[in-house]
């Protein structure tokens, strides 16, 4: 067996890896010098909240050093090294010099239900004290052509620095009146385009704002697309999954603090330090798959030993999204481990393609930061052979993520 | 001279609903008009799918009370092939369907509505030593010791927010009607409201974790399958089930010491608004039962709470319900045809006829004729509301002795007459008796589960032959979801499903007029309601918000023929793509 060490360096090297994770010591020492830079400007700004986030840390009953833990786990899913952790903790201090409106469209609240989630920073913190949210329908206190009102002063109050949430996907059909807001009866396309115009940068969060979702499902019967297809002239940032996840909002909000940049994208305008990696690459099961030991169906003695999904589904191999990494609710679970597998939901068109309980049969998959298409046996071929690599980059990211993972024989943590 | 006030968006719900209100010289309410502005068409793009992969779809209908759309549609799909699921399996869903009702009631009450009655601005002025024995006064009504009550605690809330306060910027808490008269708590009452708004928060956190320890995530939970569900390694480890049992235990001692003492202390503030029956409304009720409490086929497991129909506020008398009295009417809706029918045979064309006229910036409703995304459902020729209130007075009505137990303690405790509960604060109190009542029978079941695992069962699936029960059939998973009674209705031919309805708690509840224009449950809990400022309509938001309105599932799109797609591409509007 090769040395590890050779393995993930190739890892890393390869062409087919998804994410330059590593881009060299200079490329990351002028990145640090531009976040000081940026981070020295902010602190003169005047605040709009002024928080000590120790305080908010210590009333939580955390201390210096779990979030100096915390500061350095993000730091790694920022896909940053570890000199930025101290940046990313003073970063985390000026969160709120950056104005949030967050709108719903074509939606169903679950990605505002999800920012409701959030433990690190927890919700009350987000509202109070870490963002700056001026504008959020499922929370805010004002109805009527007082939020309207509440909208405008913050578009207007904040022109240009604000970044635009924009959660639900957008009705084209019939001149966009599938979806009217506001006593004006504005459609949801005008009043994203309105909105947007003002922004400094527009984040799509979630799969219907991203890529249309379920209200673009086949066969479309309102036209629904999403923000990109309407947005123009303006950065988007797409935060895919059904729903996506606060740690990967909260993420942008802070890769945006550090460095006045939007992160790196990926061809769907996917930030690559939540989208650089498959579902599949990081996956508890991913033993399983590799020996072979497949769930047949529900309830049988795979499903009781926690064998791979793939055959009952799981989208795993074709979906980009760091789930396995970070899970959901504070890490209590995710869709593979209560053993339902992926189902694609930070992928385009996934109800039409990915969000069946049977494998893919011959579909014609096109990795979107690899940029093939094969069948899906070419591809699960590819999977097999690249197996060991896999197992080299889960070791990697488990360790970049302060969690330390062993795999036992049976894929048990 | 009479108003007409346009109140969109009305916020703090999920979905988008306007409501308009014309409102005479005496500021009293004579017509309220309840729309959905949106529309996404779910139920249409379920059709020609196969029936095991609905329940992943149509939980999206909402990602609210997006746990239970997933186990009416998968039930509904158990109930056409006839499958009826292990006990694991029905003790998992109830958990995870149990663990909802709590989180949902509880991020309602204090995130969703508390705003409509707590001035948080008038917290700043309270007496923090005051607020304790407050808090300690209407925790001893509810029979227990006062939530986090402590001269501290209250100053450290105080301080917190007078600083967000002072720094100028409300954020999400801006331009609301602070300071109106409508707003009847003391300082101090407020000071306790904020509180429990923030732990509150931080509680329903957790409850969501509680969730996805069954169900993967929260929201959107992914380990229900036809047939059963998934999570078996989370249901043989006794820690999960243990770790679920604490989260759920700190949310009752919430519900109790919080929850239940907030009712009281509103509910008595505002309590002649109760007395004269302020948003009482239809004064129709409907359960559609929920929560099996035994392992038999569908249909046929006792419930726990039971289903009926209860009319004209007359708890003496409770009628059996039966599914194929349900109708749905589009007079008043943005679709065309005028049948009223059953939802196996729903039609669902879209006619958007839009506003009727625009004056000096404002977009009025065409009231007369269609004004609504939302179709108007019937029972038995009858409009009906739907919700937690429904519930604990169907139940006391059947003479369940459980739900009677948990609301009759609630009035006692309160001294408070029966005929509160039909009022916008009764509604209110339903929601808040439900929460605790819930509490204490997940605890229970969690118990079962753990009992029944050790016992050495572990099936958590039924096994059916695909192939032959997806030829021809048909079912239907009628249920309660935390804002009221839900159901997914399925036509399937060969492994395809056919038709696919939902009626949802917000098509009862948030339903425009119908055919002979009686008005759905929310315009006719407005008519009739003093309006202390028509600028500052509170009154109105606050009935609105006690049913917990949830549109964005309340709005069809349908139809069995698969005409409708022709409509599109003749839309005059053009841009369509069909």
């Amino acid at each position: 067996m090769a040395d590890s060490h050779d393995m993930v360096k190739k890892v890393f090297t390869t062409n087919s890896a998804r994410v330059e994770t590593n881009k060299g010591d200079a490329y990351y020492d002028s990145l640090f010098e531009k976040a000081k830079l940026r981070l020295k400007a902010l602190k003169k700004q005047r605040p709009l909240k002024d928080i000590d986030m120790m305080d908010i840390v210590e009333s939580e009953g955390v201390n210096r050093r779990d979030f100096m833990k915390w500061a350095s786990a993000t730091t790694a899913t920022l896909m940053l090294p570890p000199m930025f952790t101290p940046l990313v903790a003073e970063a985390t201090e000026l969160m709120n010099r950056v104005p949030v409106v967050w709108i719903e469209l074509q939606d169903c609240a679950g990605n505002s239900e999800a920012l409701l989630r959030s433990s690190a920073p927890t919700v009350d913190d987000l509202i109070f004290d870490v963002l700056s949210l001026e504008f959020h329908e499922t929370i805010m206190a004002a109805s009527g052509h007082q939020a309207d009102a509440q909208l405008e002063d913050a578009i207007e109050h904040f022109k240009g620095k604000y970044l635009l949430f924009v959660e639900g996907a957008i009705p084209t059909a019939m001149n966009g009146q599938y979806g009217t807001i506001g006593a004006s009866g504005e459609t949801f396309q005008e009043h994203l385009e309105r909105l947007s115009k003002d922004a400094a940068a527009v984040v799509a969060v979630g799969t219907c704002a991203t890529f249309g979702g379920i209200p673009a499902a086949a066969p479309n019967p309102t036209g629904a697309v999403g923000v990109m297809n309407i947005v123009k002239g303006k950065p988007v940032i797409n935060i895919p999954a059904c729903p996506a996840n606060p740690a990967n909002m909260v993420g942008v909000v802070l890769h945006y603090v550090l460095t006045g940049q939007i992160p790196e994208l990926d061809s769907l305008l996917r930030p690559k330090f939540a989208f650089g990696y498959r579902i599949h690459d990081n996956c508890e099961r991913r033993a399983h798959f590799d020996a072979g030991e497949f769930v047949e169906e529900w309830g049988d003695h795979g499903a009781q030993n926690n064998f791979c999904l793939y055959k009952v589904g799981c989208k795993g191999p074709m979906t980009f999204n760091n789930c396995s990494i970070i899970r959901y609710n504070e890490g209590a679970n995710w869709p593979v481990g209560v053993g339902r597998g992926c189902i694609g939901c930070s992928e385009p068109d996934f109800w039409d393609k990915y969000a069946y309980e049977r494998p893919m049969a011959d579909a014609n998959i096109k990795a979107p930061t690899g940029g093939v298409e094969k069948t899906v046996d070419q591809f699960g071929l590819g999977l097999l052979t690249a197996t060991t690599i896999g197992i080299g980059v889960h070791a990697v990211t488990s360790a970049m993520v302060g969690k330390k993972t062993v795999h036992t024989k049976d894929g048990e943590e | 001279m009479s108003k007409h006030v346009v109140i969109d968006p009305i916020t703090r719900i999920e979905g988008h609903l306007r409501i308009e209100a014309v409102i005479d010289e005496n500021n009293v309410i004579k017509e309220a008009f309840s729309s959905s502005t949106m529309f996404r068409g779910i139920e249409e793009i379920l059709k020609g799918r196969d029936p095991r992969d609905c329940g992943l779809l149509a939980m999206r209908i909402c990602g609210v009370c997006t746990g239970t759309h997933y186990q009416r549609s998968i039930e509904a799909v158990e109930h056409a092939f006839g499958v009826t699921i292990p006990k694991n399996a029905r003790l998992v869903r109830n958990l995870m369907q149990g663990a909802l009702y709590l989180h949902d009631h509880i991020v309602h009450f204090y995130h969703l509505h508390a705003l409509d009655w707590v001035d948080i601005t008038k917290a700043l002025e309270a007496d923090p030593k005051k607020a304790v024995e407050e808090a300690q006064k209407w925790a001893k009504i509810a029979g227990t010791r006062a939530w986090n009550a402590s001269e501290d605690n209250y100053k450290e809330v105080q301080d917190r927010v007078t600083k967000y306060v002072k720094q100028g910027r409300l954020g999400v808490f801006g331009n609301a009607y602070w300071g109106s008269k409508a707003y009847k708590l003391t300082p101090e009452q407020n000071l306790i409201g904020l509180s429990h708004y923030l732990d509150a928060l931080d509680l329903q956190r957790r409850i969501a974790k509680a969730q996805a320890i069954f169900g993967g995530k929260n929201p959107h939970p992914q380990s229900i399958v036809v047939g059963g569900v998934t999570c078996v390694q989370d249901i043989k480890n006794p820690a999960r089930i243990a770790e679920f049992k604490d989260i759920i235990q700190l949310a009752q001692k919430f519900t109790k010491q919080a929850y239940l003492p907030d009712v009281y202390m509103a509910g008595t503030m505002y309590a002649d608004e109760a007395l004269a029956g302020v948003g009482g409304g239809l004064g129709n009720f409907m359960c559609y039962g929920d929560f099996n409490l035994d392992d038999t086929p569908f249909y046929e497991a006792k419930k726990l709470f039971p289903s009926g129909i209860v009319l004209n506020k007359d708890l003496s008398k409770v009628y059996d319900l039966d599914q194929s009295k349900i109708t749905e009417d589009v007079t008043h809706s943005w679709y065309e045809g005028n049948d009223n029918l059953h939802p196996f045979d729903g039609k669902t064309n879209p006619n958007y006829t839009g506003f009727k006229e625009k004056k000096e910036g404002i977009a009025y409703l065409d009231t007369d004729k269609k004004y609504s995304w939302i179709k108007s459902p019937l029972y038995d020729d009858q409009r009906m509301e739907v919700g937690p209130l429904a519930r604990m007075i169907v139940g006391v009505a059947r003479g369940d002795e459980r739900i009677t137990k948990y609301v009759t303690t609630f009035l006692k405790n309160g001294n408070l007459p029966t005929k509160v509960l039909f009022s916008t604060v009764g509604r209110t109190a339903g929601r808040a008796i439900e929460s605790e009542m819930m509490a204490d029978v997940i605890i229970q079941w969690c118990d079962e589960l753990a009992a029944n695992v050790a016992a050495g069962d572990l099936s958590t699936w039924t096994e059916f032959d695909f192939d032959k029960v997806s030829k021809d059939a048909q079912g239907y998973g009628m249920a309660e979801a935390p804002r009221g009674s839900l159901g997914h209705w399925v036509k399937i031919k060969d492994g395809k499903v056919v038709n696919y309805q939902a009626v949802v708690p917000s098509t009862w509840n948030a339903a425009p007029k119908d055919y002979k224009n009686r008005m759905g449950a929310y315009e006719a809990s407005l008519v009739g309601t003093k309006v202390v400022d028509p600028d500052q309509p509170l009154e109105i938001i606050r009935t609105v918000h006690s049913f917990d309105p949830c549109i964005a599932c309340a709005v069809h799109i349908v139809d069995t023929k698969g005409k409708e797609l022709a409509v599109y591409k003749v839309d005059p509007l053009g841009g369509c793509r069909a």
